[in-house]
């Protein structure tokens, strides 16, 4: 029997429930309830299955529906009115539907979203109740008309819920399904999905295969049951971790095998477990164990963009509004009726028959009035606001996984938006947050470059350096005809031919690093990890070079040094290697293109065929493995010490820069190349060797076996000690640089981000080593930049310590802060700061640490932040948004990179008028709402609406709703390869300008004048006379009409006034509504008069053949419009935006016809930034003219020093003189 | 074989796509790409100028057309309410309203200042009543106008639905407080006949009130409102209350009484005689005659072309003043300085 492993190691904690459960409760009206009630459940689900509790709170808001149901039940059975029960058959029809909608919500949302469950439910219920609210004599409105719109608007976004739901429940079920081998007995092993899994099963995984549980690892193909594990979507490291099984299980490498396996695992004993979510990179294995948790236990929030945030604090204060001007009509109400009692004889007030109109008790008919004011201003909040947001998303996000530019080739994939709901705030981001693995670079090391001696091998220019050249030179070209720009006739011609060189140009500065890796990698492709052409070397050139022996021994250190292990492939002679990480692979990979192939490792010796320089010839040479000095963070290097076949000892090292100081004489030249590759990104090793005499050796080796054999916790100082002791008087051979191949176009796009404006930090569970590598080697990094280092150099403190430690990172940030306060030349010296997860959360445990972190981080160009985890990525993720207030992009591969994702604001870029579509919503419901209230002015305040019920419900479900989707989806300012070339114009949206306060405020006022003129025109022309030939007077379905026509017109056309860019579709969709507004008039008033009243043959037989209709509604209009209108105008042409002079310069052709200004407006629109490879060439130009201007004038005094220049300007003198 | 197979595909596809590409495929294509062909206006100057100063131009002569229409419209209006009270009750006009005893006629004549074609629509205009109350309304059943008796829901008539137990026909409170001041007219001696037909739409007539519903148990109660209605006449013919049931928008509104169908003269003298029957003096409205001639724009308001004009004048106005500063300050079209990274660092 397998027992079970402990149990799950990712348990959430309690506490982090109940504050879940409780923000959940406090999300629905009854607050008290929903927590009592989920208490009680909670014990019952042990097991924090959150569906359950969903379905529990779902349960709560159907119980609720349901009592508000019963309530009305007992109202209107005991009433024998006829048309109350009629009444509340639609009512109870609609109490169906809803409810039918909350079953329907909790069986879509039981395995997911439990989060917008409440927020949804009482949505429904409150809908219920305004619907039925509305259904009383209370309402102004006819029962169907106010619930045809609602049914349509929750219908839609609970379509739209649905849809998203059932993908992600596809989604769920296609992980849960996943295949793998399991045991079932006998010996034989079968495919099971992963949720059928239980703890104690036998499974067998190969190579490459995720798993999905925490296993003990039985055995390996390896003989000595190692296995390599990725756990890269745990912690983020990408380096391979070896595993090794137990002696006794070692055995267990058949199937049969399993056949009478029987085991009992005691828990504490240290397992070696890999954990869920790891990839195993090598070999079967056969294990048990389930039940493991590592989940990301943070808590998925809620993503609402900040638009939307905001959208709500407009929503309030309409609803402000809409309750100030209904307490304005219940107080006029209650005092048109109280003084219009017994005088206004005709609408007999004292009869009392009507609870809203009664004089005697005017309380209660002011308040029936206020909350029937309520129902009547309603039009004031935009209902089809969150519709049309809706569906202006999804077109959005359809439109992003559409783009052909965001489609990648080589996947065939293309980008996918999981969730419509943050599309605007793409506009917005401030600041990037990135993974580096996956993300940034693909996990796959190159070998690129090696200095061996002091020569460097494997190409000197770097991409950087030509770049800068390039540019200098025209730069100079440019001065030069900036100069000559009087000339006009030259100028053109010169301007032309500088354009063609300039575009050029740009095209390489800009594609080069993308593009020379690319034709390397084209030509290279044969090997691949090997990246390097040096015509020295390569082809087994080296062995004519002059210093054979120490070549060998380079070699001989890339070929031994290290922990891999050969994997034969059938393929050719080939061999490809397993290593805890991709650099050790990748320098395999080197010394066997070398000609030093390593072929054979056992438990005690190593086998390298050597290419023997002096026969031509390869060797078979077996070394003996007599130690392994691993790598430690203090010595940061690691050896071998081997025999060869003649019994000669030696000493492999590899380790960091610091190893070049044994060099002789070739140390400066080392050191030199070392600091050159680093600053290309590469990541540099240096190599050193040193032969022992055998008596030294044996010493020594005693020592070190007592270390070894040590048990306890002095043991790693001893090891350390006793590897130190043999660790000198190295010889230096030479240093090696290896390239984390970048992801194609990182560099560019980097560059981009940086120019418009954004800042980027990288966050990588990598070493800071690999880390700050990353940084230069996509141009975060540059030398010339102050680095700020926070790092801790012990992984476990003791409490004192810890205080200790926090102390010093406090003085240290305050220090930094001073530097960066004090220095001057802040342009000149960019900061980056670079710190490491231990001193990050020490940074991050304190409010007054976390601030002062903060604040310095802020201030930093660039900030690299390694060795974190996925928590702690969350964790500055939100600390960063919290302590900014800015719009945060996380971008990550992995699953560590999750919690991250969830915590930042959002997840890619497109441009859009964020918030106009908002904006425009409020100006329309404005417009129209206060018409309405307006008009109960002039009716004693009853409450009577001026337009035909169904004109109503047209308004936001039909009329005007539709032109709002062509302005959030189809319209472009300009267009993306502009936005492109200007990445300065992103900034706009940064600063958020469509959707400021002043502009809400802005466009209310336009609201509020554009009611106020389609109103008071109106009245004005439609009254008292008549308006027709044939002496008819208007009454209210007239002047209804012609308003709402008016209207209709205005809001239409007011969007054909802000949208830029008209495709046929915004005609269509613009004019069509207008149409369509004529088209329902007309067939409205051709129903019979039962369904029309008074509608009925209004267009064609009443208003429609008055002339008087149409010039109105012209006049109106154009009054209408005329205040927007005119601001923009003065605006554009006085007080012009960069995209408008962009429109501009567009549209004359600018670009075309004029390319110096078009480019070089270009250029200026970048930023002036201290990140990315323009920056880079920035720095380096500046470097290069310095050192121009250093030999210029260096030149200069020598010659203005020599005698005989001073003898010739002597003699100048002179003859000037005479 | 293999190399075949998969060199025949892409051609495949190609000749597929060529033919979709014409149609739905390659709107799809530029929709989704947001490459849709499209007209990008730019407000220049130019246009600018040309907008304001177009507009002013139709502006223009569209005001001076409807203003002149508006201006040959001849109408007399003459408020009574006051007048029409003998001097003993002009204390207490509400006792001399509300007393049957006391006989509400009255007359007046009047001048006609100018040629007025026929049809001359005679008006009455209230003022100061609410006739768009909500209560009041409401206060009606349209079915039962259309059907009679054989609707029995009248709930939303209250209190005028029911009198000793029996509907009321027609029902609601509008009904019951129908206007019953009437007027005739002479020339001299000559009675001027109002054509008191056709004064209703003509689907009110034909299609919402009932050819077969004869008012029934009308002004029976212990309040009388307003006008009696012959109980021999169907509702469809009653034109004084198909008119009134047309609930006006604003508590000033004229209603349509009849038409005179004869010319009348320039410095004609005419008298009205009328029956001041109609209690406004209790909420302190007015009422008024009126008489007016009509054209194709309806009846006599300067308001739309006065706007017209004076919309149309500014926009010149705003014009020629665009016109100026572009003149004498030009911004060029698409000058680079004013772009914000060519001001910031001047103004920073």
């Amino acid at each position: 029997m397998i027992a079970a492993i402990s149990p799950s190691l990712g348990h959430r904690e309690k506490p982090e429930i109940e504050k879940h459960l409780r923000d959940l409760c406090s999300q629905t009206n009854k607050t008290k309830e929903c927590w009592t009630i989920i208490k009680s459940e909670l014990t019952r689900f042990n097991d924090t299955d959150y569906s359950a509790v969903t379905g529990v709170v779902i349960d709560l808001a159907i119980a609720k529906a349901d009592q508000i149901h019963d309530e009305l039940n007992r109202l209107f059975n005991g009433s024998t009115d006829d048309k109350l029960k009629y009444k509340y058959l639609s009512c109870s029809k609609n109490y169906n539907d809803a409810n039918r909608n909350l079953v329907l919500v909790k069986r879509n949302f039981d395995s997911n979203d439990y989060r917008n469950i409440p927020v949804q439910i009482d949505d429904t219920i409150e809908e219920l109740k305004s619907s039925i609210l509305s259904v009383t004599p209370l309402s102004p409105f006819n029962p169907v008309s106010v619930i045809a719109p609602l049914v349509f608007v929750v219908g839609i976004s609970m379509l739209k819920e649905a849809v998203e739901d059932w993908h992600r429940f596809l989604q769920d079920i296609k992980v849960n399904s996943r295949k793998v081998k399991v045991h079932i007995g006998n010996g034989l092993f079968m495919h099971k999905s992963w949720q059928s899994l239980l703890v104690g099963d036998i499974v067998k995984v190969t190579k490459n295969e995720y798993f999905p549980s925490d296993l003990l690892l039985l055995s390996s193909s390896y003989e000595d049951g190692l296995c390599y594990v990725e756990t890269m979507n745990l912690d983020g490291e990408t380096n391979l971790k070896p595993k090794r099984s137990l002696e006794t299980t070692l055995r267990l490498d058949e199937d049969s095998e399993f056949i009478d396996f029987k085991a009992t695992i005691h828990p504490p004993t240290r397992l070696q477990a890999p954990k869920h979510g790891v990839r195993i990179r090598c070999g079967d294995l056969h294990r048990t164990g389930y039940e493991s948790g590592v989940r990301n236990s943070t808590r998925s929030p809620s993503k609402r963009s900040r638009v939307e945030r905001k959208m709500d604090h407009v929503i309030y204060l309409l609803f402000g509004m809409m309750v100030l001007i209904s307490l304005v009509s219940a107080v006029g109400s209650a005092y048109f009726t109280k003084s219009g009692s017994f005088k206004i004889w005709y609408l007999r007030f004292d009869d009392n028959v009507d609870d809203l109109f009664n004089p005697e008790d005017f309380m209660v008919s002011g308040l029936l009035q206020f909350v029937r004011a309520l129902i009547l201003y309603g039009y004031l909040i935009p209902i089809s606001l969150y519709v049309s947001i809706e569906v202006v998303k999804v077109l959005q996000a359809m439109l992003i996984n559409k783009d052909i530019a965001m489609y990648d080739e080589s996947t065939g994939k293309s980008v996918e938006a999981r969730t419509s709901n943050l599309n605007e705030e793409l506009g917005q981001v401030e600041m990037i947050l990135s993974d580096k693995t996956g993300t940034l670079t693909c996990n796959q090391m190159e070998f690129r470059k090696c200095s061996i001696e002091g020569i460097s091998y494997g190409g000197e220019v770097t991409e950087v350096d030509l770049a800068a050249s390039r540019r200098m030179n025209i730069d100079v070209e440019r001065y030069r005809y900036s100069l000559d720009g009087s000339d006009s006739t030259g100028r053109s011609i010169e301007m032309f031919d500088l354009s063609t060189g300039d575009g050029s140009t740009e095209k390489d500065v800009l594609g080069m690093a993308g593009n020379s890796r690319i034709s390397n990698a084209r030509k290279e492709s044969v090997v691949k990890g090997f990246n390097f052409r040096d015509g020295r070397l390569t082809d087994r050139m080296w062995i004519y070079r002059s210093n054979v022996s120490d070549m060998i021994m380079f070699f001989r250190v890339m070929g031994l040094c290290h922990t891999g292990i050969p994997v034969e492939e059938n393929s050719k002679d080939k061999i490809t290697y397993e290593a805890e990480s991709p650099e050790e692979v990748a320098f395999l990979i080197a010394a066997q293109e070398f000609g030093f192939k390593f072929c054979q490792r056992t438990q005690s010796t190593m086998v390298l065929q050597e290419l023997d320089p002096s026969s031509g010839l390869e060797v078979k040479r077996e070394y003996k493995l007599l130690n392994l000095l691993e790598f430690s963070s203090s010595r940061k290097r690691m050896s071998v010490i081997v025999s060869d076949e003649d019994g000669e000892i030696f000493l492999f090292c590899k380790g960091a820069d610091e190893l070049a100081d044994y060099g002789r004489t070739y140390q400066q030249a080392t050191v030199l190349h070392l600091s050159n590759y680093a600053e290309d990104g590469l990541r540099t090793m240096v190599f050193a060797y040193k032969k022992i005499g055998v008596s030294e050796y044996e010493k020594w080796s005693s020592v070190f076996a007592k270390a070894k054999a040590t048990i306890g916790p002095e043991r790693d100082e001893l090891l350390e000690d006793a590897s130190e002791m043999i660790e000198k008087d190295l010889v230096l051979l030479g240093a090696v640089a290896v390239e984390d191949k970048l992801q194609k176009g990182v560099p560019e796009c980097i560059d981009k981000l940086a120019q418009a404006g954004l800042k980027i930090w990288l966050l990588t569970g990598d070493k800071k080593e690999t880390a700050v590598n990353i940084g230069f080697a996509c141009s975060l990094l540059r030398h010339d930049m102050e680095q700020l280092h926070l790092c801790s150099i012990k992984e476990s403190l003791s409490f004192q310590q810890m205080k200790d430690v926090k102390e010093e990172i406090m003085s240290q940030l305050q220090r930094y802060k001073q530097m960066m306060i004090s220095d001057e030349n802040r342009k000149d010296a960019p900061f980056a700061l670079v710190v490491d997860g231990k001193a990050l959360e020490l940074s991050m445990s304190s409010y007054d640490v976390r601030n002062q972190f903060l604040s310095v981080a802020m201030n930093c160009d660039v900030v690299i932040c390694c060795r974190v985890s996925p928590k702690q990525k969350a964790l500055i993720t939100r600390r960063v948004k919290e302590y900014s207030g800015k719009t945060i992009l996380a971008i990550g591969d992995g699953a560590n990179d999750v919690g991250m994702i969830q915590e930042a604001d959002i997840g890619v870029g497109i441009s859009g008028m964020e918030g106009m579509q908002i904006l425009y919503f409020v100006y329309k419901n404005i417009a129209f709402g206060l018409t309405l209230f307006y008009y109960n002015i002039f009716t004693g305040f009853s409450g009577q609406d001026l337009y035909d019920d169904w004109y109503m419900v047209m308004f936001n479900v039909v009329l005007t709703s539709l032109p709002v989707i062509s302005l959030g989806v189809l319209e472009q300012d300009v267009s993306s390869d502009i936005c492109l070339k200007f990445p300065a114009l992103y900034q706009e949206g940064q600063r958020n300008i469509s959707f400021t306060w002043k502009r809400i405020i802005g466009w209310i006022l336009n609201g509020i004048l554009a009611s106020l003129s389609v109103f008071t025109l109106n009245i004005y022309i439609l009254t008292p006379s008549s308006f027709d030939e044939n002496g008819h007077v208007a009454d209210i379905e007239h002047i209804g009409t012609i308003t709402y026509t008016s209207i209709i017109w205005t809001v239409n056309s007011q969007i054909a006034l802000i949208i830029s860019h008209f495709t046929w579709i915004s005609h269509f969709l613009i004019w069509g509504s207008i149409l369509c507004w004529y088209v329902f008039l007309y067939a409205y008033g051709l129903l019979p008069p039962a369904y029309s009243e008074n509608v009925f043959h209004i267009f064609t037989d009443q208003i429609g053949p008055a002339p008087i209709y149409w010039i109105a509604t012209l006049l109106v209009v154009v009054v209408s419009l005329f205040p927007h209108f005119l601001h923009v105008v003065i605006q554009r042409s006085f007080f012009p935006m960069d995209d408008h002079i962009i429109q501009e310069m567009k549209y004359s052709g600018t670009d075309v016809d004029d390319t110096p200004t078009w480019l070089r407006e270009q250029e200026k629109s970048k930023q002036l930034t201290q990140v990315g490879y323009s920056a880079r060439v920035d720095a380096k130009i500046r470097h290069l003219k310095e050192q121009l201007h250093r030999k210029r004038k260096s030149f200069y005094l020598s010659v203005t020093n020599s005698p005989i220049y001073k003898t010739v300007t002597r003699r100048d003198i002179t003859t000037i003189h005479d | 074989m293999e190399m075949d197979g998969r060199g025949s595909r892409p051609a495949e596809i190609e000749t597929d796509s060529v033919s979709l590409q014409q149609g739905r495929s390659k709107f799809l294509y530029q929709f989704t790409q947001k490459n849709l062909p499209a007209c990008k206006p730019v407000l220049s100057p130019a246009w600018v100028i040309s907008i304001f100063f177009v507009v002013g131009v139709i502006f223009i002569p569209v005001g001076i057309v409807s203003l002149h229409a508006s201006q040959s419209v001849v109408e007399i209006v003459y408020r009574y309410d006051a007048e029409c009270v003998p001097e003993p009750f002009r204390i207490n006009k509400l006792a001399y309203i509300k007393d049957d005893s006391i006989p509400k006629n009255c007359s007046k004549s009047l001048k006609i200042p100018k040629h007025m074609k026929a049809p001359i629509y005679v008006y009455y205009q209230l003022d100061n009543y609410y006739q768009n109350h909500r209560r009041y309304v409401k206060s009606r059943n349209d079915h039962q106008l259309l059907h009679g008796l054989n609707y029995h829901d009248t709930s939303s008539c209250a209190p005028e639905d029911v009198n000793h137990g029996l509907p009321i026909v027609p029902c609601g409170l509008i009904a019951w407080s129908l206007f019953n001041d009437t007027y005739s007219f002479f020339r001299g001696i000559d009675e001027l006949k109002v054509n008191r037909k056709n004064i209703a739409w003509k689907s009110d007539r034909d299609h919402k009130f009932g050819k077969q519903v004869y008012p029934f148990n009308f002004q029976n109660g212990t309040l009388i409102g307003g006008a009696n209605l012959d109980p021999n006449i169907p509702l469809s013919d009653q034109e004084d209350l198909i008119v009134w049931m047309r609930t006006s928008a604003l508590p000033t509104f004229r209603k349509l009484y009849g038409r005179i169908e004869e010319d009348l003269d320039a410095d004609d003298t005419i008298s009205v005689e009328l029956l001041n029957n109609y209690n406004t003096y209790s909420f302190s409205g007015s009422k008024k005659l009126v008489l007016s001639t009509s054209s194709w724009l309806g009846g006599h308001n300067n308001f739309l072309g006065l706007a017209y004009i004076s919309i149309g004048a500014s926009f010149l106005f705003i014009a020629l003043v665009f016109l100026l500063l572009h003149v004498n300050n030009p911004r060029p079209y698409g000058d680079t300085t004013n772009l914000s990274w060519n001001w910031k660092p001047m103004s920073g």
